[in-house]
């Protein structure tokens, strides 16, 4: 008989993950502000073809039920398709996350054919006008001519997948209704500071009102999906958003860089969340049951500074990501928390927080540091 | 009785079943995860006699039968038929042709 | 819209009705209070695990 919440047990961990993220390039073809992993060139050091096939035998011996597979623009691997039919042979299902450039009718049309492959759509507005700002000029024209070739070949209920931003928060209907134009699911998911997210989040993350429209919204719409990424919002409600409402880093979840490096989760690819390396000895299985990094996560947390606030059941404390790259203390409120208490942390730390001199991680040399909006156009390299 | 396996609505103990072929069963300290392939749903299974119960489903004539073979006591049955109600609902437990007896 | 107060971490988990439609658990029914507390199947979303894509 279950006598506690199924968070409080998946909070101490499992034998394997549930899913999770494998980067496989930090190779892209586009150069997204803010781009989670920094990404922009190949690293030399990348798994081999090889490697990855060994990768995933591990991952089906230890029944991780599917990959989220991304980058960096996973297709531009050339043994790209051969890696996805290999999970999917060895039952690791597959979804990845394309910024839809490769898509070509043909390739549409074969993984249409695919069981058990899933393909997710990156877009961050519902017009060129919101969109490309972000992610570039042509990136809006360019998903959507994906979406349609996905529609075409009978892909079927295939994912849009939109950051939220203070640019799209209000645009999240007409994305919704864009997304079911193409017989798709829409997807959102929360902005965190991470990689080249943290040189514009203070422009771009969504205001207190705009966060309190992203909850109605999604209250109003069960049927869109969030990875669980808003659950630090349940107390702006009378009852939780869908999802497990529990940071799964490291205990049910976590991700797999390029080079096989394996962190706690995609928004905190830094040497302080590094739990080791698929290439060392005992593989992905005894870093993911034995580092001392997942071991000290899959420990019961204290709340900390969010002990005696009322609503720490609902929010647990939001998400590590953002508090670590914020400067703000671990244990302590998430700078959005949605009582206010983070933006009280942020201001007695005496300034706006985000994590100076950050490496450039991938990104393509030459590259700008993104200019505030303000209505102007970002300057684009070359 | 030659219905239509899949058509006939409700959970019946007197029925046969078995656990989907699309989905894989992973066992956890805390019972078991059910992940069904097919519609990418995520089952938590949160009994460990729930799981043996809906590994066993397959090898008997009924539903009843794998309880009583696992010697589940009356007062249980219940709250278990309820949760197998729920797993044919969603796909993870299914009806079978009576006769077709297969191994757990 | 107002912020609202959540119970304390010791409440239990929401029964099934309540919750969005990508849930589902064991309905316990009235008048049965030895069954009433059992949640023996959740279902959760694959999506909705946070640390992933």
């Amino acid at each position: 008989m279950p006598a506690e919440r199924l968070a409080d047990e998946l909070a101490r961990g499992l034998d394997a993950p549930i899913c999770l993220t494998w980067e496989f390039t930090y190779g892209c073809n586009l150069s997204c502000v803010h781009c989670l992993s920094s990404s922009g060139l190949r690293d030399p050091e990348e798994l081999s073809t090889a490697e990855a096939t060994g990768l995933i035998d591990e991952l089906s011996e230890m029944q991780v039920f599917y990959v989220n597979i991304g980058g960096g623009e996973p297709t531009l691997r050339p043994d790209f398709t051969e890696l996805v039919s290999y999970a999917v042979s060895r039952q690791v299902g597959v979804k990845f996350s394309t910024n839809g450039t490769t898509m070509t009718p043909a390739r549409a049309r074969c993984f249409a054919a695919m069981d058990y492959v899933d393909i997710q759509i990156s877009l961050d507005g519902a017009s060129p006008a919101s969109n490309d700002p972000v992610r570039g000029e042509g990136t809006y024209a360019a998903a959507v001519v994906a979406m349609e070739r996905l529609a075409e070949a009978g892909f079927g209920r295939f994912k849009v997948s939109v950051v939220v931003t203070r640019r799209n928060a209000g645009e999240l209907d007409e994305m919704l209704a864009l997304a079911v134009r193409f017989g798709a699911e829409l997807r959102v998911t929360r902005l965190r500071p991470s990689g080249r997210g943290a040189l514009v989040w203070n422009e771009l993350r969504p205001t207190a009102d705009q966060l309190r429209d992203v909850h109605a919204f999604l209250t109003r719409h069960g049927e869109v999906l969030t990875g669980d990424s808003f659950f630090h919002l349940g107390p702006l409600g009378d009852q939780p958003l869908a999802g497990l409402n529990l940071c799964g880093a490291g205990r049910v979840v976590c991700l797999i860089d390029p080079v096989g490096d394996v962190y706690a989760c995609p928004f905190v690819m830094h040497p302080e969340f590094k739990a080791g390396s698929v290439r060392e000895s005992g593989g992905f299985s005894a870093v993911w049951r034995a580092s001392e990094l997942f071991s000290g996560l899959r420990q019961p947390a204290t709340g900390g500074a969010c002990n005696a606030c009322g609503s720490f059941g609902a929010c647990h404390g939001g998400c590590m990501a953002a508090k670590f790259f914020t400067g703000l203390p671990l244990d302590g409120p998430d700078p959005e928390c949605v009582l206010g208490h983070g933006e009280r942390a942020l201001a007695a730390a005496g300034g706006r927080g985000v994590a100076a001199g950050l490496s450039p991680g991938h990104a393509k040399p030459g590259r700008p540091v993104p200019v505030a909006f303000g209505g102007r156009r970002l300057a684009r390299a070359r | 009785m030659g219905c239509a396996a899949s058509t006939e609505p409700g959970f019946d103990p007197a029925r046969a079943y078995e656990l989907h072929p699309d989905v894989a069963l992973r066992p956890e300290p805390f019972g078991a995860l059910a992940y069904h392939y097919g519609n990418r749903r995520l089952t938590f299974l949160r009994s460990h006699e729930l799981v043996q119960l809906v590994s066993e489903l397959g090898a008997h004539d009924s539903a009843a039968a794998s309880m009583t073979a696992l010697g589940v006591p009356s007062e249980r049955r219940q709250v278990l038929e309820r949760a197998l109600s729920s797993l044919v609902a969603s796909d993870v437990v299914r009806r079978r042709p009576a006769g077709a007896i297969r191994a757990g | 819209m107002t912020v609202t107060e959540m119970a304390p971490a010791t409440q239990p988990v929401l029964p099934a009705e309540e919750l969005p439609s990508t849930t589902k658990a064991d309905q316990p029914t009235a008048g049965s209070p030895l069954i009433e507390d059992e949640l023996l199947v959740e279902e959760i979303s694959i999506d909705g695990m946070c640390g992933v894509y």
